[in-house]
């Protein structure tokens, strides 16, 4: 019976039958291996940091971070700036007050600026609001054991625009990307049954990372996929930014518990082998 | 109260008959704490300290988040993330709120198929059993509003899914739903009532938890033998019985440190795993989810919902003879809370006069499908409303109720019960021999 309830309690825990569904459809994502994985897993600070320059010299000409305050950039477990360059950063941006009724240099405690195109939408929790993987049969396994894939999602999506195929007339709207599943796909791609001849759809955003956009500042590469993998990063910490001290707790708990949980169990061997008719000592 | 024959407190020092003269509350403390509690309950008997440790966790990490959480539709959202950056420790306190709710329900399944596996719910414990369904119900009450709060996209629909179910009622089904909207529309008013009832249930589910202990108190514990505690004598209840403290206390503890081993894990290391990402999503009442999904907890209930679609013949057939009053919507909902309903009436339903599954040889069988049921449901729940899975959602959602209004009045009357033991004690012996004995026969087949 008790093995019964445990298998019932496991079972609960890995049927992760919501996300299974999550936005981002079924477009194959890419497994990266993110220095952020796994229960031990960290922010690399550099790479946030290059991530903040694709975002801010690419992604922020359309995209907003809204919730995200620009103070954290210093935050340990994040970027981590020094305090003057992320004066300095927020100096470089124009927002609007309301209370002063104009614009002014932003400073330190002022969020990120939102979408300027109200077609696209607020990165901030980009990573969260999105997985990766799904299944397999709605059991969430998947998810279980590679993360819910958030980061990996932006990467794929980043480096999944290719040639149209040919089977889309030439002047159909959007960019064809093989990882985006939520947008407008021509009827002449799909088969007699519904199903479609190619992977993902067309998206409304076009290319916007091609390689060699940016130039880090710590003279990293900067080919398409590391720009990705950097920016996707550094939307992780936007969505997440308060993970490395998480996962500090949660391993302390972990670690204190484990502790108690041996104590009382001896407490409890001892206690009850008078009752059990043992002596203390014996199994 | 003729409780099992125990020691009682007795106030020694005058200032100790000062305060039980006036209010005897040292001596329900002593008798709550020391009540005598068979000696042979097994490990499915912990989940009531976990249920216990999840009300006063969500009810506390609760409040603080209250004080950082704003219920208006425009700022619900922006104050979680409030919460997550800013509030000191407030992401940690948001995502144990978020997974205690999981941990909670974990726990009340488990403390539930126990008590239908041992019979928990036989007389004389049926009122304990009636008040822990109310409990079960508050507890989804409140985890339903709690989930609205944040105000992502799964909040939104999930509470215009789930309130559209009291519209389909017939007749009085809309002005019903109006009213517990606040409105024709999931709106700032929703949110609102939905926050203040968020924080007022978990104290009704408190006082309903003193209630449900009250009782069991009366009666004494069930035990995995459904043997009574005699309480004939105080010699032969002592022979059955030890003190909750610190005996099953500290057995308890161990037990709930274990999982909070996994429940910490789970916090720190894939805090959102449960959770479903488009709730991370700004509510918009324009754009609908591609799949609405409850949370997992929700997930057996809501196949049943989903399971009689209107080409069943049940459905069918109860359609025709109203004249269409119950169509296939309200029928889905009177089978899901209909679903509870029968679970609530578990102790006028089982007939057998033997308490413990371990002795019924047929009920266990029916009793493992019932569990696998629950999982199939819960997996089903979750798929989309398309075959195979409408097919397996009828078949396991028919198992639900024929297992309550079938088999447990039928087996009470066909099933031959194995031999019981006499008491406790001698269950209790059985598995704990003398260290002399036992030992012996596991030393010998090796010389």
């Amino acid at each position: 019976m008790l093995k019964k309830q445990g298998i019932a309690a496991i079972a609960a825990l890995t049927l992760s039958a919501g996300a299974a569904f999550a936005a981002g459809g079924s477009g194959h994502v890419e497994d990266v291996n993110f220095s952020f994985e796994g229960p031990f897993g960290t922010y690399d600070q550099n790479q946030l940091q290059r991530g903040l320059k694709v975002y801010t010299e690419v992604c922020a000409a359309c995209h907003g971070l809204k919730y995200v305050p620009i103070r954290t950039l210093a935050d340990e477990g994040g970027p981590h700036l020094p305090e003057d360059q992320v004066r300095a950063y927020a100096g470089q941006f124009e927002i609007y007050d309301p209370e002063l009724d104009d614009y002014r240099a932003a400073k330190v405690t002022d969020h990120f600026a939102a979408s300027g195109d109200p077609n696209a939408p607020d990165l901030s929790l980009m990573a969260k609001k999105r997985a990766g993987f799904h299944g397999p049969y709605g059991t969430g396994i998947n998810q279980l054991v590679r993360g819910m894939g958030g980061a990996e999602y932006i990467y794929t999506l980043l480096t999944s625009y290719h040639e149209p195929p040919d089977c889309a007339p030439e002047d159909f709207t959007g960019s064809y990307n093989a990882a985006f599943t939520a947008g407008g796909f021509p009827e002449s791609c799909k088969n007699e049954d519904g199903s479609h001849m190619v992977p993902g759809s067309w998206i409304g955003m076009a290319q916007p990372l091609w390689g060699e956009d940016v130039e880090f500042d710590d003279g990293h590469e900067n080919s398409l996929h590391h720009e990705a993998k950097d920016v996707a990063a550094f939307l992780m910490w936007t969505a997440e930014p308060k993970m490395m001290a998480r996962k500090f707790s949660g391993l302390t708990g972990v670690i204190f518990l484990t502790i108690l949980a041996v104590l009382l169990y001896l407490t409890n061997k001892r206690l009850w082998a008078p009752i059990k008719g043992r002596h203390e000592g014996d199994a | 109260m003729a409780g099992i024959p125990h020691d009682q407190y007795e106030p020694k020092s005058n200032s100790e008959k000062w305060l039980h003269g006036r209010l005897p509350i040292v001596r329900l403390l002593y008798d709550t704490l020391m009540i005598p509690t068979p000696k042979n309950l097994n490990w499915m008997w912990i989940w009531g300290i976990v249920l216990a440790f999840c009300l006063v966790l969500q009810i506390i990490t609760g409040i603080v988040l209250a004080m950082h959480y704003t219920p208006h539709v425009d700022m619900a959202f922006a104050s979680i993330e409030h919460i997550m950056r800013d509030v000191n420790g407030g992401h940690f306190l948001r995502y144990l709120h978020m997974n205690g709710a999981s941990l909670f329900f974990v726990a009340v399944y488990a403390h539930i198929f126990r008590g239908l596996y041992y019979g928990s719910y036989k007389a004389p414990r049926e009122i304990t059993w009636i008040i822990g369904m109310l409990i079960y119900l508050c507890m989804m009450g409140t985890a339903f509003m709690g989930y609205v709060l944040p105000w992502g996209q799964m909040s939104f629909w999930g509470a215009t899914v789930i309130t559209g179910l009291f519209g389909a009622i017939p007749l009085v089904g809309e002005p019903i739903q109006t009213w517990l909207l606040g409105g024709p529309a999931v709106d700032n008013a929703t949110l609102n009532r939905f926050f203040s009832l968020h924080y007022l249930l978990p104290f009704v589910i408190a006082a309903l938890v003193a209630v449900h202990i009250w009782a069991f108190h009366t009666t004494g514990n069930s035990n995995p033998t459904g043997v009574e505690v005699r309480r004939t004598s105080r010699a032969e209840a002592d022979k059955d019985t030890v003190s909750f403290w610190p005996y099953f206390v500290i057995k308890d503890l161990f037990a709930l440190a274990v999982i909070l081993i996994v429940f910490f894990a789970v916090v720190g290391f894939m805090p959102n795993y449960l959770g479903h990402p488009d709730n991370y999503i700004e509510a918009d009442p324009l754009v609908t989810p591609a799949h609405i999904v409850p949370e997992w907890y929700f997930l057996p209930f809501y196949a049943i919902l989903r399971a009689f679609t209107a080409d069943v013949w049940v459905v069918q057939a109860t359609s025709w003879i109203t004249g269409g009053i119950v169509d296939a919507k309200f029928f889905g909902v009177m089978a899901m809370f209909g679903a509870i309903a029968v679970m609530a009436l578990a102790p006028w339903l089982d007939t057998s006069s033997v308490r413990s599954g371990r002795y019924r040889p047929m009920l266990k069988w029916w009793f493992a499908l019932l569990v696998l049921d629950f999982f199939a449901l819960m997996w089903l729940g979750a798929m989309p409303a398309e075959e195979p899975y409408a097919t397996f959602s009828l078949i396991a959602a028919a198992y639900w109720f024929i297992y309550f209004l079938v088999i447990l009045p039928l087996l009470g009357v066909i099933e031959k019960p194995l031999p019981r033991p006499d008491t406790v004690e001698e269950d209790f012996a059985a598995h704990y021999a003398p260290k002399a004995g036992g030992a012996h026969t596991f030393v010998k087949p090796a010389e």
